[in-house]
């Protein structure tokens, strides 16, 4: 794998997840319905970040839930390698909720749908709404996100790696080309 | 991460990681069964046929359950009602539902190593409920499950298997399971109830029950199978109860603090009395629903693994 390009360093993260913060508490106006779902792993990790900045500017914490959507995969059947399963961390009702989706990369568009399905089994929510911070194109389902931390154009053989301190050495985006073997 | 093996025949020779691979796959599903709408559609389009030539409430229920909560299509034999009935042969009778297209057999039968014998015949995934005295693959599972979302840890306990373990298979599951992760096992009941060469299976031996329950950590109380002849080996239901049954009196004096585990059915009064069935009802009964994680896990894991 060769790094093409930083897209994103850590000081513009924490201005894109400010700024993703407030605009989901303006389209909502305030942040009392708000639910966060994080999909592993590292919407997870965003996901926690926009609740610290919600808290930080409403001054409540809305609830924050983690998503694993490996069970609703549609590619069971045609990939070789098992994906492993993790739980599923959500203890709070979902019906009524405003569910604010939270991934880091949004591509095809398949986890999404997976985890529109895996919402529905756990509720019946008002609204879901989806944040993503990179929206790298190559949408294979009707599939858009609400919220964008940045668009960013992308070749099919190119990759978007997300890196957060939580579980990386830093905060930052690369754009990164996927050599064939 | 996947399994080692496209069957899970028993517990014997199967690696420690694909052992914690089912048990923390488990804990997924347990979210899973907490959930208003408790299915998923993972096995979608998988057909499953549980073959099952002897009577099970339990496992035949959990097994169903499991495969409904995977969205896996199911169809049920057993041996009452089919053509086995008529004199058809096990061989024949399995060709037929194999003809049929199906993905994976779970099967419970009288005779240890069938499910082994059907893997030579099929080519679907085979999954043992139990074989004869042999092993009971998933209840061992399961067993080790509770004890571990009870303890938090399987390595360094100290578990003694109680009852008759001769007539058992769960027990045989359960020695081998343990031991690959690393738990002391050990087994309790009078001597007629233990088989001859126990020892070669490096577990300790009790005659006493009120030594065992002292120097364990948990017990894991087999029912007396009258069913199967149990009878035969000790002099009367009652003597079993005075010399080995689990009271609430022998917990206290023993070992308060012991995790007392019963794969089902109770014979109350007889290897257990209904007061400590009663005040360790919520593990016994959390054993079933945690049996039904177990299988979602194994059918999972089995039914997505790809072939090599």
């Amino acid at each position: 794998m060769d790094i093409k390009a930083k897209i994103i360093d850590s000081v513009g993260l924490d201005r894109t997840i400010t700024r993703l913060a407030h605009e989901i508490i303006e389209h909502n106006k305030g942040s009392e319905n708000i639910v966060l779902l994080g999909m592993r792993t590292r919407g997870e990790y965003l996901a926690k970040r926009i609740q610290a900045k919600i808290l930080f500017i409403e001054g409540v914490s809305p609830n924050l839930g983690i998503l694993d959507t490996t069970l609703y995969r549609d590619d069971f059947r045609i990939r070789l390698k098992q994906p492993e399963v993790s739980v599923t961390d959500i203890s709070f009702d979902l019906s009524e909720k405003d569910v604010i989706l939270v991934d880091d990369v949004l591509f095809t568009g398949r986890t999404v749908r997976a985890a529109l399905d895996a919402i529905m089994d756990m509720g019946r929510p008002n609204t879901i709404q989806f944040c993503v911070l990179v929206d790298r194109g190559h949408r294979e389902m009707p599939i858009t996100a609400d919220y964008i931390g940045k668009n960013i154009p992308t070749s099919i053989n190119e990759e978007v790696k997300v890196k957060m301190t939580e579980i990386d050495d830093e905060d930052s985006v690369y754009l990164v080309e996927i050599k064939n073997s | 991460m996947s399994l080692s093996s496209n069957h899970l025949l028993g517990l014997k020779d199967v690696p420690k990681e694909d052992i914690q691979l089912i048990l923390d796959t488990a804990t997924t599903f347990r979210e899973v069964l907490e959930r208003p709408i408790k299915k998923v559609p993972t096995l979608q389009g998988k057909t499953i046929v549980n073959l099952f030539y002897e009577n099970s409430t339990r496992t035949r229920l959990s097994f169903e359950l499991a495969q409904k909560r995977l969205s896996a299509d199911t169809i049920n034999f057993s041996k009452s009602g089919s053509s086995a009935a008529k004199g058809e042969s096990f061989k024949d009778t399995v060709k037929n539902i194999e003809a049929m297209k199906v993905d994976m057999i779970v099967c419970r039968h009288e005779s240890a190593g069938i499910p082994k014998y059907l893997t030579q015949i099929s080519n679907a995934k085979i999954i043992n409920a139990g074989d004869g005295r042999h092993e009971h693959p998933t209840q061992g599972l399961l067993d080790m499950y509770s004890i571990r979302e009870k303890v938090g840890r399987l390595a360094g306990l100290n578990v003694c298997i109680v009852g008759d373990i001769g007539h058992s298979r769960v027990a045989l599951s359960n020695i081998y399971g343990l031991q690959t992760m690393g738990a002391n096992v050990s087994v309790c009941g009078p001597s007629t109830m233990i088989p001859w060469g126990m020892e070669d299976f490096g577990v300790k031996i009790y005659n006493n029950i009120d030594k065992a329950m002292a120097e364990n950590d948990v017990l894991n109380v087999l029912r007396i199978q009258l069913e199967r002849d149990a009878g035969v080996l000790i002099p009367s239901v009652r003597e079993y109860h005075t010399y080995f049954g689990i009271t609430q009196e022998r917990i206290q004096k023993n070992n308060p603090n012991i995790l007392i585990l019963h794969p089902g059915p109770i014979n109350r009064g007889v290897e257990i009395s209904s007061e400590v069935a009663d005040g360790s009802s919520q593990i016994i009964l959390n054993q079933v629903t945690n049996g039904v994680a177990i299988r979602m896990a194994v059918l999972y894991l089995l039914g997505t693994k790809s072939e090599e």
